[in-house]
């Protein structure tokens, strides 16, 4: 396949930035009727690639794949020679986030196409640039394995995501786009301190060895001298002792990454940016924001924190498990207490990502790959819901749950199919969303870093989950139809309204069924990992 | 016949494809279409379940397992082993359970298409109810606990959407429906909660879930297999008493009578086999299949077990073979004894039990689902569903009968649990107008008979009346909406001629004191509903008599001969409710149809349609003969003309606890005890309310005088439960939600947090970090990123001036700087290796 002497991987990073080029040099006023096709027919091409890659993807290896290294830059620093290099591949946890990612990108295009908000705010030329430029950033934070440059595409992300809520948000859109970036940016700053000292104290960028070059894992995985790799040469020299959580090297480093991370997913108690953001941003938004972006944040703890600091990982797991218990818990009261519909389903987000951080530090099989599919899962089903809150918002310009009511009744399809997304999302056996969350729950049991209890309370969310999200449906589809539109022909669901669900149920219905193709994508990817934690 | 289990997937594949159907083309396929192929579905499933029984009853212990084609595997991960696939086990226990659910279910359909007739939702009513086949022929027939739980939850979810099927009613009774429907659901999740933790535990300490393994058998120590006994021709009384004691003929004597001689004929070393046997199944020790010999030996003819390894067994057979041994299971983070594991395990399938089969403390959802159409409430709430939980159980008989013979009190837990269930529910119902609450309460109580059963160690009696109960509370369900249709159907009629003074909006068609009178308006309906009513009373020899009779026996024989505290506990108490059942029972026959009609509607009720009728008429004489399939041994007349236990054997090449428990002979004095209890129970009945009707005020006969005037209110109150949830558990839920969501998270995290930590703390180290101190890349890097922020701050206290896209710009820019920024001496780099 390497027609060009382009990784494939390369080519779908790259396929949006080419959708971008076309929409830049398209006029915004002549040719309005034409750029979200563009924009479409680019989110379709860069899936049919992604798909393409899963094609070509051999899961039984646990190598990166469809790699890409070109080593952009040497950097002399004193003594040592610092590489930076544009290198790219995937393992199968990449491998299903850029799935994700290109498969959600095509559904909230669909999802803007009869968007009233451009009646209001135009500019729908630049809004389309923006979801490109999302979109090229979003993959490249997934296939990047280079610290540096994957530093580069995580605040890339931010710039997108900021004008597409502080432009075409709602009423409070500026607020919550800059508490946004705020937030975010006081996690990355941490990050690239800890970045910069991994650059500094390995000689290289690169997370894996490619090409001869010893990568940072393998560094830290093949250190046989005292204590840990990171603290063997730190200020104390100490390693592992009593003290190990806030007296070494290898744990502020830790942190410097989970913050940025935390932030980002939102682990309680970082997670005051996300009803804000969620709540005022544009349908599109909303759905990459809780399909794809917090996803980077559950990503990037699997990718640097569980592999570059395998010890401090150890030492701080149940800490930072019990932070992702109490998140199930407290994401899914408060969300249960909300009468609005966009700010109930975007703490339930909260909720959800709970169990992956739950599973993620369970450090077992059945935890981590529990954790990565249902980061897809919940990217899905959420991102489904949140597509359900727009529709509504574009028939009855509200989100308060007391305005709505009986929406079954005028349209049974759309409650179907909303059913069906709240079902997946609550976890109903069958669907996508109880694979994840009982996996995970089955590998937080037999943790060798975790207790009953983490499983007990985390249990106690599939509860919850049902309590919330029973509440919503209830309260918006069932009971008698308190506003009823002007116009009959509102009801009737439009073909791209459609074609957005369609592949969402599909998916759904797969998932639960048939989880045994996305497991094998993970397993070896995720045994690698785990065959750190074994005791 | 080898062949026949391939065919259960049909059980499952058909009925889902009727619901598909009726989604997606109901409405055009228009009423009677719609119908017919809902009833269709449901009957095909029947026929296959039928052939399925062919095959368990014509071979040697036909278990069999069957794996589904186009669903090869469900939830694998190679590198540690954990494999759950989508597997189904036919074997005598999920056959029966097919064969209520099937049998049932099609008379149900049958039904509903008369009851539902004119439903403008009448396509969609049969989509939910053949998906409900669907998922409850799913959780009887799977081999592993989680695809049983998935066919647990979508029953759940079918009878959320049944219960809430009148959800767009005008308000309030629209809300109300959605309100029980949620209810029911949330409920539900509670137990689901328990069997989830339960299944983590199974996982973990068997590392598996499957219930067999293919080829395992499920009871290895099974004596009496009913094609075994045939195939030797010794179906007839083949008579072995030799040497028996008085005492040791309760246990042991009736099954030499049926085949006792065979078994040793088959097995080497007769002799010696036989005395050990005695020895081994005295009462004290015959608990440990490991301990009784004949055990061994009879695997070693029947079943090949032991050509497994045991972690390759099932969980069951695991189970047998790991207990008592001092093992330790390793959670990784803890470890527990085996034994507590089990005890456990048990425990939170309890959990999950008493919200499916509506038990205390989580029974509080059934009777609000009778929001739901009347056959919903007969197929769902009374015969199928609700007795998953009891299924659930009696497929774990081995956890159960391992932990109660080694001094766990398991048993006594679950017999208070159900016995407390059937006595509280029970009082209830005597005092309820609603004619469905009255039947709700009472599947309550039965439910409780049958949870108890399981407690004592009675798995067999327990699932016999299930089987029981679902027939003839079918009946009386179906009945009741019978009579309900009639007096709707009265009611318009009296509406439309203007005759006397309806209360449009308060007329309520199922409240007994509306009725009165209904024996001579609607015949058929009437006696229908005496056959169930005496069914479920335990009349003679309707089938209530036969399995409730099975109960207070093993009941009895727990307690009194071998001191077992559960087994007083459960005589007693369900002994109590047994009256009660009797008593409710036949207060509700008095107010339906005796005396005179109490309102214009019942006065004018029409009898219902032969769609409707038809049904209940089978039903009643299923309800006159199901109970022979149990007979127990030496009843008088019955004896000689009926096989004894014929059920009990068909269900012990399932149930380990019926080649290990005993089995009784018929008991004269505790039935007579009673079926007098019944009697006199149906006469105090009569007299308190025949010919009486309602007292003043339409109240009842109890409130009239005093002694029983506060007990009545009480059990018309429900004894409050339901607000003492609310008080305890609900209002301090919703507070302390309101509490988190404004208090903690908006004015705490999300402004309080905000504004002093985060803004504040951005401007303090934006301030530190912008002092130029130079020491290469990192600090200037967070120089940059310092003299952002800043920026970012100040520019953010003045966003409300409006200006913002000018901002926004300003901030990209700074963000592109940034980068850029970080990125120059890299760039420096790039270009000198590139001179």
């Amino acid at each position: 396949m390497d027609v060009t002497g382009l990784s494939l991987t390369t080519i779908t990073l790259f396929l949006p930035l080419i959708g971008l080029a076309i929409l830049a040099f398209m006029n915004g006023e002549t040719q309005k009727g034409n750029l979200k096709w563009v924009a479409f027919v680019t989110s379709l091409l860069t899936f049919v690639a992604s798909v393409v890659m899963w094609i070509n993807f051999d899961p039984s290896s646990s190598e990166l794949q469809m790699v890409q290294r070109n080593t952009w830059a040497e950097v002399s620093l004193g003594e040592s020679v610092i590489n930076v290099s544009y290198f790219v591949g995937v393992d199968g946890i990449s491998m299903l986030l850029v799935l994700l990612t290109t498969f959600i990108m095509p559904i909230s295009i669909l999802g803007s196409f009869g968007s009233h908000i451009f009646e209001e705010r135009g500019r729908e030329k630049l809004y389309y640039i923006f979801l490109m430029l999302l979109e090229w950033s979003m993959i490249g934070v997934f296939v990047v394995h280079d610290l540096i440059i994957f530093y580069v595409f995580w605040e890339v992300t931010l710039v997108p995501m900021y004008f597409l809520i502080g432009i075409w948000g709602a009423e409070e859109r500026i607020y919550a786009a800059v508490k946004f970036f705020l937030y975010t940016m006081a996690g990355s700053i941490l990050m690239l301190i800890a970045i910069l000292y991994v650059g500094n104290r390995s000689g290289t960028f690169s997370t894996y060895s490619a090409g001869g070059d010893v990568g940072v894992i393998e560094m830290v995985q093949n250190f046989d001298g005292e204590g840990t790799y990171w603290d063997a040469l730190g200020p104390d020299g100490e390693g592992e002792d009593g003290g190990f959580l806030l007296d070494s090297v290898e744990s502020f480093l830790f942190l410097g990454f989970l913050v940025a991370f935390a932030i980002k997913v939102p682990i309680f108690p970082f997670h005051s940016w996300l009803p804000d953001a969620h709540v005022q941003a544009p349908t599109a938004g909303s759905v990459i924001l809780a399909g794809v972006l917090l996803k980077m944040g559950t990503y990037g703890i699997v990718r640097f924190n569980l592999n570059l600091f395998p010890e401090a990982t150890v030492a701080w797991a149940p800490t930072i498990a019990f932070l992702g218990v109490v998140g199930i818990i407290y994401g899914a009261w408060v969300s249960y207490a909300q009468d609005n519909v966009k700010k109930l389903v975007a703490y339930s987000s909260v909720s959800h990502l709970g169990f992956v951080v739950l599973g993620i530090f369970a450090l077992n099989s059945q935890g981590l790959q529990g954790a990565t599919l249902q980061m897809v899962n919940h990217g899905i089903s959420t991102g489904g819901l949140f597509l359900i809150v727009g529709m509504l918002y574009e028939r009855w310009h509200t989100k308060e749950m007391a305005d709505y009511g009986g929406i079954w009744k005028v349209m049974p399809l759309f409650g179907a199919i909303s059913l069906v997304i709240s079902l997946s999302s609550m976890g109903l056996p069958g669907l996508n969303g109880f694979i994840g969350e009982f996996t995970i729950l089955l590998g937080s049991l037999g943790s060798d870093y975790l207790g009953f209890a983490f499983t007990l309370f985390g249990t106690l969310g599939v509860i919850l989950a049902a309590v919330y999200l029973l509440k919503m449906f209830q309260h918006v589809f069932m009971g008698e139809l308190k506003k009823p539109l002007a116009d009959e022909a509102g009801y009737k669901l439009t073909w791209y309204e459609k074609a957005a669900y369609i592949p969402i149920i599909i998916m759904i219905f797969w998932m639960g069924l048939q989880p045994i193709v996305f497991f094998n994508l993970l397993d070896v990817s995720v045994d690698s990992i785990v065959a750190m934690f074994v005791r | 016949m080898e062949n026949l289990p391939l065919l259960v997937p049909l059980v499952i594949f058909v009925p889902a494809l009727g619901a598909i159907i009726n989604f997606f083309f109901g409405a055009r396929l228009g009423e009677k279409w719609s119908g017919y192929i809902g009833c269709f579905a449901s009957i095909l499933a029947f026929i296959v379940s039928l052939l399925l029984l062919t095959y368990v009853t014509g071979t040697d212990g036909g278990a069999a397992v069957v794996n589904p084609p186009f669903f090869d595997g469900w939830l694998r991960i190679e590198s540690i082993d954990l494999e759950i696939a989508w597997q189904m086990r036919v074997d005598s226990l999920s056959v029966t359970m097919m064969l209520v659910v099937t049998g049932v279910g099609s008379l149900i359909h049958l039904y509903a298409r008369g009851y539902m007739h004119g439903d403008k939702w009448y396509p969609r009513f049969f989509a939910y109810l053949n998906m409900f086949l669907a998922f409850m022929l799913v959780l009887v027939t799977a081999n592993n606990f989680l695809m049983l739980f998935v066919g647990w939850e979508g029953v759940g979810l079918c009878s959320f959407l049944l219960i809430g099927f009148w959800w767009d009613k005008k308000a309030p009774e629209g809300w109300k429906n959605s309100n029980a429907a949620r209810k029911a659901f949330i409920v539900n999740r509670i137990g689901d909660f328990g069997l989830l933790m339960a299944m983590f535990l199974i996982f973990w300490t068997f590392g598996t879930l499957d219930f067999f393994k293919a080829g395992e058998l499920p009871n290895t120590e099974a004596k009496y297999l009913v094609g075994w006994r045939e195939h030797n021709g010794l179906l007839e009384h083949g008579a072995d008493k030799d040497g028996k004691t008085e005492k040791e003929s309760a246990d042991e004597g009736d099954h030499g009578d049926d085949g006792h001689g065979a078994k040793y004929e088959c097995v080497p070393a007769d002799a010696k086999m036989h005395s050990e046997d005695h020895i081994s199944d005295e009462y004290g020790d015959d608990g440990h299949g490991k301990s009784n010999p004949l055990a061994k030996d009879i695997r070693a003819i029947y079943c090949d077990n032991h050509r497994f390894d045991t972690e390759l067994l099932g969980v069951f057979g695991q189970t047998t073979e790991r207990f008592g041994q001092g093992e330790m299971v390793d959670f990784g983070g803890f470890q527990i004894a085996f034994e507590d594991v089990i005890f456990l395990i048990a425990l939170f399938m309890l959990l999950g039990v008493t919200g499916k089969s509506a038990q205390i403390p989580l029974f509080i959802w059934l009777p609000d689902a009778m929001a739901g159409p009347t056959p919903v409430s007969a197929l769902i709430h009374a015969a199928t569903m609700v007795t998953a939980g009891v299924y659930l159980m009696v497929r774990s008989n081995v956890f159960l009968w391992e932990l109660n013979h080694a001094g766990y009190v398991l048993g006594l837990i679950i017999t208070l649990v159900g016995a407390g269930t059937a006595l509280v529910a029970g009082f209830i119902a005597l005092g309820q107008w609603d004619i469905k609450r009255v039947l709700a309460y009472s599947t309550i109580s039965q439910l409780g008979f049958m949870l108890a059963a399981v407690g004592i160690g009675a798995h067999v009696a327990a699932m016999f009346h299930l089987v029981t109960h679902a027939v003839f509370k079918a009946l009386l369900f179906l009945g009741s909406g019978s009579v309900i249709h009639g007096v709707e159907h009265g009611h318009h009629h009296a509406h439309d001629r203007g005759h006397g003074d309806h209360h449009d909006n308060d007329f309520d068609p199922q409240d007994m004191r509306n009725m009165g009178g209904l024996r001579k308006r609607m015949p058929i309906t009437y006696i229908t509903y005496l056959v169930g009513t005496l069914g479920l009373a335990g009349i003679f020899p309707f089938a209530g008599f036969w399995s409730k009779d099975e109960i207070l026996a093993d009941a009895w024989f727990e307690g009194f001969e071998l001191n077992e505290t559960s087994g007083f506990i459960a005589f007693g108490l369900l002994l109590a409710a047994a009256a009660f059942t009797a008593f409710y029972m036949w207060r509700q026959v008095v107010l339906v149809f005796f005396d005179d009609a109490r309102s214009e509607a019942a006065e004018r009720a029409p009898e219902s349609s032969g769609a409707m009728l038809l049904p209940l008429l089978i039903l009643a004489i299923f309800t006159c003969i199901i109970g022979l399939i149990n007979v127990p041994k030496a009843t008088p007349i019955f004896d000689g003309i009926y096989h004894p236990y014929e059920f009990k054997y068909f269900l012990e090449h399932s149930l380990v606890s019926v080649s290990r428990g005993h089995t009784l002979d018929f008991n004269l004095l505790i039935a007579g005890v009673a079926l007098a209890l019944g009697i006199v129970s149906i006469v105090v009945a009569h007299r308190v309310y025949k010919g009486k009707g309602l007292a003043s005020d339409k109240r009842d006969q109890l409130e009239t005088s005093a002694p029983t005037r506060g007990l009545f209110r009480l059990a018309n109150g429900r004894l409050y439960w339901d607000e003492f949830y609310t008080a305890v558990i609900e209002s301090p839920f919703n507070r302390l939600a309101g509490f988190l969501a404004d208090r903690v998270d908006w004015e705490f995290l999300h402004d309080y947090f905000h504004d002093r930590i985060i803004k504040r703390g951005f401007d303090t180290i934006g301030d530190l970090l912008s002092r130029p101190i130079d020491l290469g890349i990192v600090d200037g890097a967070v120089n940059g990123v310092g003299i952002f922020v800043q920026r970012a701050a100040s520019w953010m206290r003045r966003s409300q001036t409006g200006y913002v896209r000018l901002y926004a710009v300003v901030l990209f820019v700074g963000v592109v700087v940034v980068i850029l920024f970080m990125l120059i001496p890299f760039i420096q780099a790039l270009l000198q290796s590139g001179a």
